[in-house]
Protein backbone atom coordinates (compact mmCIF):
# COMPACT_ATOMS: atom_id res chain seq x y z
CA UNK A 1 0.00 0.00 0.00
CA UNK A 2 1.40 3.36 -0.94
CA UNK A 3 1.44 6.00 1.73
CA UNK A 4 -0.38 9.06 0.45
CA UNK A 5 -0.11 12.35 2.26
CA UNK A 6 -3.34 14.09 3.14
CA UNK A 7 -3.74 17.42 1.34
CA UNK A 8 -2.46 20.58 2.98
CA UNK A 9 -4.94 23.13 4.38
CA UNK A 10 -4.34 26.71 5.45
CA UNK A 11 -6.03 27.71 8.68
CA UNK A 12 -7.51 31.10 9.58
CA UNK A 13 -8.79 31.88 13.07
CA UNK A 14 -10.82 34.79 14.34
CA UNK A 15 -9.84 35.44 17.93
CA UNK A 16 -11.98 36.38 20.91
CA UNK A 17 -11.79 40.10 20.19
CA UNK A 18 -10.38 39.91 16.70
CA UNK A 19 -12.09 41.77 13.89
CA UNK A 20 -11.04 39.40 11.14
CA UNK A 21 -9.73 35.92 10.53
CA UNK A 22 -5.96 35.68 10.58
CA UNK A 23 -3.74 33.06 9.07
CA UNK A 24 -2.31 30.96 11.88
CA UNK A 25 -0.68 28.06 10.07
CA UNK A 26 -1.38 24.94 8.10
CA UNK A 27 -2.13 21.27 8.64
CA UNK A 28 -2.98 18.07 6.81
CA UNK A 29 -6.50 16.64 6.60
CA UNK A 30 -8.59 14.47 4.29
CA UNK A 31 -11.40 16.98 3.71
CA UNK A 32 -12.76 20.32 4.88
CA UNK A 33 -14.68 18.94 7.87
CA UNK A 34 -11.66 16.99 9.03
CA UNK A 35 -9.49 20.09 8.54
CA UNK A 36 -11.77 22.16 10.78
CA UNK A 37 -11.65 19.48 13.47
CA UNK A 38 -7.89 19.27 13.23
CA UNK A 39 -7.64 23.06 13.32
CA UNK A 40 -9.75 23.06 16.47
CA UNK A 41 -7.33 20.62 18.08
CA UNK A 42 -4.10 22.09 16.77
CA UNK A 43 -4.75 25.83 16.87
CA UNK A 44 -7.47 26.56 19.46
CA UNK A 45 -6.23 24.54 22.43
CA UNK A 46 -5.61 27.67 24.45
CA UNK A 47 -8.93 29.31 23.80
CA UNK A 48 -7.56 31.36 20.90
CA UNK A 49 -10.54 31.46 18.64
CA UNK A 50 -14.25 31.78 18.11
CA UNK A 51 -14.32 30.98 14.41
CA UNK A 52 -12.24 28.86 12.03
CA UNK A 53 -11.82 29.04 8.26
CA UNK A 54 -9.87 26.47 6.31
CA UNK A 55 -8.95 26.44 2.66
CA UNK A 56 -7.06 23.81 0.75
CA UNK A 57 -3.61 25.25 0.12
CA UNK A 58 -3.77 24.22 -3.56
CA UNK A 59 -6.68 26.63 -4.02
CA UNK A 60 -4.70 29.66 -2.92
CA UNK A 61 -3.30 31.68 -5.80
CA UNK A 62 -0.19 33.56 -4.73
CA UNK A 63 1.83 36.38 -6.21
CA UNK A 64 5.28 35.45 -7.34
CA UNK A 65 8.26 36.65 -5.27
CA UNK A 66 10.25 37.28 -8.48
CA UNK A 67 7.74 39.97 -9.48
CA UNK A 68 8.36 41.87 -6.27
CA UNK A 69 9.79 44.90 -8.06
CA UNK A 70 7.00 45.59 -10.55
CA UNK A 71 4.33 44.55 -8.02
CA UNK A 72 5.27 46.66 -5.03
CA UNK A 73 7.97 49.20 -5.79
CA UNK A 74 5.68 51.65 -7.64
CA UNK A 75 3.70 52.15 -4.41
CA UNK A 76 6.78 52.99 -2.37
CA UNK A 77 7.15 56.69 -3.28
CA UNK A 78 3.45 57.53 -3.20
CA UNK A 79 3.26 58.68 0.38
CA UNK A 80 0.02 60.54 -0.31
CA UNK A 81 -1.72 57.18 -0.43
CA UNK A 82 -1.14 56.76 3.30
CA UNK A 83 -3.69 58.54 5.44
CA UNK A 84 -0.97 59.95 7.70
CA UNK A 85 -1.81 63.58 6.89
CA UNK A 86 -5.18 63.54 8.58
CA UNK A 87 -6.03 64.08 12.23
CA UNK A 88 -8.43 61.38 13.28
CA UNK A 89 -10.66 62.27 16.23
CA UNK A 90 -10.28 59.88 19.15
CA UNK A 91 -13.96 58.98 19.26
CA UNK A 92 -13.81 57.53 15.75
CA UNK A 93 -12.23 54.46 17.34
CA UNK A 94 -10.56 51.66 15.43
CA UNK A 95 -10.22 52.17 11.69
CA UNK B 1 -18.64 1.01 50.58
CA UNK B 2 -21.05 3.94 50.33
CA UNK B 3 -23.11 3.73 47.14
CA UNK B 4 -22.42 7.36 46.16
CA UNK B 5 -18.66 6.85 46.60
CA UNK B 6 -18.88 3.68 44.52
CA UNK B 7 -20.85 5.52 41.83
CA UNK B 8 -18.33 8.37 41.70
CA UNK B 9 -15.41 5.94 41.47
CA UNK B 10 -17.06 4.33 38.46
CA UNK B 11 -17.35 7.67 36.70
CA UNK B 12 -13.85 8.77 37.64
CA UNK B 13 -12.16 5.45 36.88
CA UNK B 14 -13.76 5.26 33.44
CA UNK B 15 -12.32 8.69 32.63
CA UNK B 16 -8.96 7.91 34.23
CA UNK B 17 -8.35 4.56 32.57
CA UNK B 18 -9.49 5.69 29.13
CA UNK B 19 -7.57 8.94 29.59
CA UNK B 20 -4.38 7.06 30.39
CA UNK B 21 -4.81 4.63 27.50
CA UNK B 22 -5.40 7.57 25.16
CA UNK B 23 -2.34 9.37 26.48
CA UNK B 24 -0.22 6.39 25.41
CA UNK B 25 -0.56 7.73 21.85
CA UNK B 26 1.25 10.94 22.73
CA UNK B 27 4.14 11.22 20.28
CA UNK B 28 3.30 8.01 18.37
CA UNK B 29 -0.02 8.65 16.59
CA UNK B 30 -0.19 8.06 12.83
CA UNK B 31 -0.34 11.78 11.98
CA UNK B 32 0.73 14.90 13.84
CA UNK B 33 -2.83 16.25 13.78
CA UNK B 34 -4.25 13.01 15.22
CA UNK B 35 -1.51 12.97 17.83
CA UNK B 36 -2.55 16.38 19.11
CA UNK B 37 -6.25 15.50 18.92
CA UNK B 38 -5.73 12.30 20.92
CA UNK B 39 -3.63 14.13 23.48
CA UNK B 40 -6.39 16.74 23.82
CA UNK B 41 -8.90 13.95 24.37
CA UNK B 42 -6.66 12.37 27.00
CA UNK B 43 -6.32 15.70 28.79
CA UNK B 44 -10.10 16.23 28.70
CA UNK B 45 -10.56 12.84 30.32
CA UNK B 46 -7.91 13.42 32.98
CA UNK B 47 -9.63 16.74 33.75
CA UNK B 48 -12.93 14.93 34.19
CA UNK B 49 -11.17 12.40 36.40
CA UNK B 50 -10.02 15.18 38.74
CA UNK B 51 -13.61 16.34 39.15
CA UNK B 52 -15.14 12.90 39.71
CA UNK B 53 -12.41 11.54 41.97
CA UNK B 54 -12.14 14.86 43.80
CA UNK B 55 -15.79 14.62 44.72
CA UNK B 56 -15.42 10.89 45.46
CA UNK B 57 -12.64 11.66 47.94
CA UNK B 58 -14.83 14.25 49.69
CA UNK B 59 -17.73 11.83 49.90
CA UNK B 60 -15.49 9.09 51.27
CA UNK B 61 -14.24 11.43 54.00
CA UNK B 62 -11.13 9.33 54.64
CA UNK B 63 -8.64 12.15 54.12
CA UNK B 64 -7.70 10.94 50.66
CA UNK B 65 -7.31 13.18 47.61
CA UNK B 66 -8.16 12.61 43.94
CA UNK B 67 -4.43 11.94 43.42
CA UNK B 68 -4.41 9.29 46.16
CA UNK B 69 -7.37 7.56 44.54
CA UNK B 70 -5.76 7.65 41.11
CA UNK B 71 -2.22 6.70 42.00
CA UNK B 72 -2.37 4.67 45.19
CA UNK B 73 -5.18 2.20 44.59
CA UNK B 74 -4.55 -1.25 43.20
CA UNK B 75 -6.35 -3.22 40.48
CA UNK B 76 -9.15 -4.63 42.62
CA UNK B 77 -10.12 -1.13 43.81
CA UNK B 78 -10.71 0.16 40.28
CA UNK B 79 -14.30 0.45 39.02
CA UNK B 80 -13.84 1.15 35.30
CA UNK B 81 -15.43 -0.75 32.43
CA UNK B 82 -13.26 -3.61 31.18
CA UNK B 83 -13.53 -2.27 27.63
CA UNK B 84 -11.55 0.81 28.62
CA UNK B 85 -8.55 -1.05 30.05
CA UNK B 86 -7.74 -3.40 27.15
CA UNK B 87 -4.63 -2.28 25.23
CA UNK B 88 -4.91 0.25 22.40
CA UNK B 89 -3.56 -2.31 19.91
CA UNK B 90 -3.83 0.07 16.94
CA UNK B 91 -5.35 3.40 15.94
CA UNK B 92 -8.52 1.65 14.73
CA UNK B 93 -9.24 -0.10 18.01
CA UNK B 94 -8.45 3.05 19.97
CA UNK B 95 -10.98 5.09 18.01
CA UNK B 96 -13.58 2.32 17.88
CA UNK B 97 -13.43 1.97 21.67
CA UNK B 98 -13.61 5.74 22.06
CA UNK B 99 -16.68 5.77 19.82
CA UNK B 100 -18.46 2.92 21.66
CA UNK B 101 -17.81 4.73 24.95
CA UNK B 102 -18.66 8.25 23.69
CA UNK B 103 -21.97 7.01 22.29
CA UNK B 104 -22.87 6.06 25.86
CA UNK B 105 -21.29 9.05 27.61
CA UNK B 106 -23.23 11.68 25.68
CA UNK B 107 -26.74 10.51 26.64
CA UNK B 108 -25.46 9.46 30.08
CA UNK B 109 -23.94 12.85 30.93
CA UNK B 110 -26.97 14.56 29.41
CA UNK B 111 -29.15 12.67 31.89
CA UNK B 112 -26.78 13.34 34.79
CA UNK B 113 -27.16 17.08 34.22
CA UNK B 114 -30.51 16.82 36.00
CA UNK B 115 -29.15 14.72 38.86
CA UNK B 116 -30.61 15.35 42.33
CA UNK B 117 -26.99 15.76 43.46
CA UNK B 118 -25.91 19.25 42.32
CA UNK B 119 -22.20 18.35 42.23
CA UNK B 120 -22.91 15.42 39.93
CA UNK B 121 -25.02 17.68 37.72
CA UNK B 122 -22.23 20.28 37.53
CA UNK B 123 -19.52 17.78 36.64
CA UNK B 124 -21.79 16.22 34.01
CA UNK B 125 -22.55 19.60 32.42
CA UNK B 126 -18.87 20.42 32.13
CA UNK B 127 -17.90 16.96 30.83
CA UNK B 128 -20.74 16.81 28.32
CA UNK B 129 -19.29 19.51 26.09
CA UNK B 130 -16.05 17.55 25.82
CA UNK B 131 -17.84 14.22 25.31
CA UNK B 132 -19.96 15.70 22.52
CA UNK B 133 -16.83 16.74 20.64
CA UNK B 134 -15.18 13.37 21.32
CA UNK B 135 -18.21 11.57 19.88
CA UNK B 136 -18.25 13.78 16.81
CA UNK B 137 -14.61 13.04 16.16
CA UNK B 138 -14.59 9.33 17.02
CA UNK B 139 -17.75 8.61 14.98
CA UNK B 140 -16.31 10.35 11.95
CA UNK B 141 -13.05 8.46 12.22
CA UNK B 142 -14.88 5.14 12.56
CA UNK B 143 -16.86 5.97 9.43
CA UNK B 144 -13.77 7.11 7.53
CA UNK B 145 -11.84 3.94 8.36
CA UNK B 146 -14.82 1.58 8.03
CA UNK B 147 -15.84 3.06 4.70
CA UNK B 148 -12.21 3.35 3.59
CA UNK B 149 -10.08 0.74 1.89
CA UNK B 150 -10.72 -3.01 1.96
CA UNK B 151 -7.87 -3.29 4.46
CA UNK B 152 -9.13 -0.57 6.80
CA UNK B 153 -12.68 -1.94 6.63
CA UNK B 154 -11.51 -5.45 7.54
CA UNK B 155 -9.47 -4.13 10.46
CA UNK B 156 -12.33 -2.01 11.79
CA UNK B 157 -14.70 -4.97 11.54
CA UNK B 158 -12.18 -7.14 13.41
CA UNK B 159 -11.80 -4.54 16.14
CA UNK B 160 -15.58 -4.14 16.47
CA UNK B 161 -15.87 -7.93 16.81
CA UNK B 162 -13.12 -7.87 19.43
CA UNK B 163 -14.68 -5.10 21.52
CA UNK B 164 -18.29 -6.23 21.21
CA UNK B 165 -18.23 -8.74 24.12
CA UNK B 166 -17.16 -5.83 26.36
CA UNK B 167 -19.94 -3.36 25.53
CA UNK B 168 -22.67 -5.23 27.40
CA UNK B 169 -21.06 -4.39 30.73
CA UNK B 170 -21.99 -0.73 30.28
CA UNK B 171 -25.67 -1.60 30.70
CA UNK B 172 -25.65 -4.18 33.51
CA UNK B 173 -27.53 -2.64 36.45
CA UNK B 174 -26.56 -3.62 39.98
CA UNK B 175 -27.45 -2.59 43.56
CA UNK B 176 -25.37 0.58 43.37
CA UNK B 177 -27.15 1.64 40.19
CA UNK B 178 -30.52 0.92 41.76
CA UNK B 179 -29.65 3.00 44.85
CA UNK B 180 -28.56 5.90 42.63
CA UNK B 181 -31.74 5.63 40.57
CA UNK B 182 -33.94 5.56 43.70
CA UNK B 183 -32.18 8.70 44.97
CA UNK B 184 -32.62 10.36 41.54
CA UNK B 185 -28.85 10.83 41.34
CA UNK B 186 -28.50 8.87 38.09
CA UNK B 187 -30.71 6.87 35.75
CA UNK B 188 -30.22 3.13 35.41
CA UNK B 189 -27.45 2.42 32.88
CA UNK B 190 -29.76 -0.09 31.16
CA UNK B 191 -32.13 2.77 30.28
CA UNK B 192 -29.41 4.26 28.05
CA UNK B 193 -29.19 1.21 25.80
CA UNK B 194 -31.80 2.17 23.17
CA UNK B 195 -30.32 5.58 22.41
CA UNK B 196 -26.80 4.12 22.47
CA UNK B 197 -27.85 1.33 20.11
CA UNK B 198 -29.41 3.84 17.71
CA UNK B 199 -26.13 5.78 17.50
CA UNK B 200 -24.11 2.59 17.04
CA UNK B 201 -26.40 1.24 14.33
CA UNK B 202 -26.45 4.48 12.39
CA UNK B 203 -22.67 4.87 12.51
CA UNK B 204 -21.96 1.21 11.74
CA UNK B 205 -24.18 1.47 8.69
CA UNK B 206 -22.37 4.56 7.45
CA UNK B 207 -19.07 2.81 8.16
CA UNK B 208 -20.05 -0.33 6.20
CA UNK B 209 -19.59 -2.44 9.35
CA UNK B 210 -21.91 -5.14 10.64
CA UNK B 211 -22.77 -5.35 14.33
CA UNK B 212 -22.08 -8.73 15.93
CA UNK B 213 -25.20 -10.56 17.04
CA UNK B 214 -23.88 -12.12 20.22
CA UNK B 215 -25.18 -10.74 23.53
CA UNK B 216 -22.37 -12.32 25.53
CA UNK B 217 -20.92 -9.73 27.89
CA UNK B 218 -17.73 -9.80 29.94
CA UNK B 219 -18.26 -7.99 33.21
CA UNK B 220 -16.56 -7.42 36.54
CA UNK B 221 -14.85 -4.09 35.87
CA UNK B 222 -17.56 -1.75 37.14
CA UNK B 223 -18.13 -3.96 40.16
CA UNK B 224 -14.40 -4.51 40.73
CA UNK B 225 -14.90 -8.27 40.94
CA UNK B 226 -12.59 -9.21 38.09
CA UNK B 227 -10.49 -6.99 35.85
CA UNK B 228 -8.60 -8.17 32.79
CA UNK B 229 -4.91 -8.97 33.10
CA UNK B 230 -4.17 -5.70 31.29
CA UNK B 231 -5.13 -3.25 34.04
CA UNK B 232 -2.29 -4.24 36.36
CA UNK B 233 0.29 -3.61 33.66
CA UNK B 234 -1.29 -0.28 32.85
CA UNK B 235 -1.32 0.79 36.50
CA UNK B 236 2.31 -0.24 36.91
CA UNK B 237 3.23 2.32 34.27
CA UNK B 238 0.73 4.93 35.37
CA UNK B 239 1.55 4.76 39.08
CA UNK B 240 5.27 4.09 39.07
CA UNK B 241 6.25 7.63 39.94
CA UNK B 242 3.97 7.95 42.97
CA UNK B 243 4.90 4.45 44.10
CA UNK B 244 8.64 5.11 43.79
CA UNK B 245 8.60 8.64 45.17
CA UNK B 246 5.56 8.83 47.46
CA UNK B 247 4.14 12.35 47.69
CA UNK B 248 6.19 13.69 44.77
CA UNK B 249 4.67 16.90 43.40
CA UNK B 250 5.45 19.28 40.54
Amino acid sequence: MSVKEWPLWEVFIRGQHGMSHRHVGSLHAVDAKHAIKNARDVYTRRNEGVSIWVVEAAHIAASSPSEKGPMYDPARDKVYRHPTFYDIPDDVGKM
Amino acid sequence: MQPLFEFLLRQGDNALVLGHRTSEWCGTAPALEEDIALTNTALDLIGQTQLWLGYAAEVEGADRSANDLAYLRDVHDFRNLLMLEVPNEDFGRTLMRQFLFDAFQVPWLTALQTSADPRVAEIAAKSLKEATYHLDRSAETVIALGDGTADSNARMQATLDYLWPYVGEIFVDDDTDQTMADALIAPLPSSMRPVWAATIEETAKAACLSLPESDFAHHGGRSGVRHTEHLGHMLATMQVLQRSYPGAVW
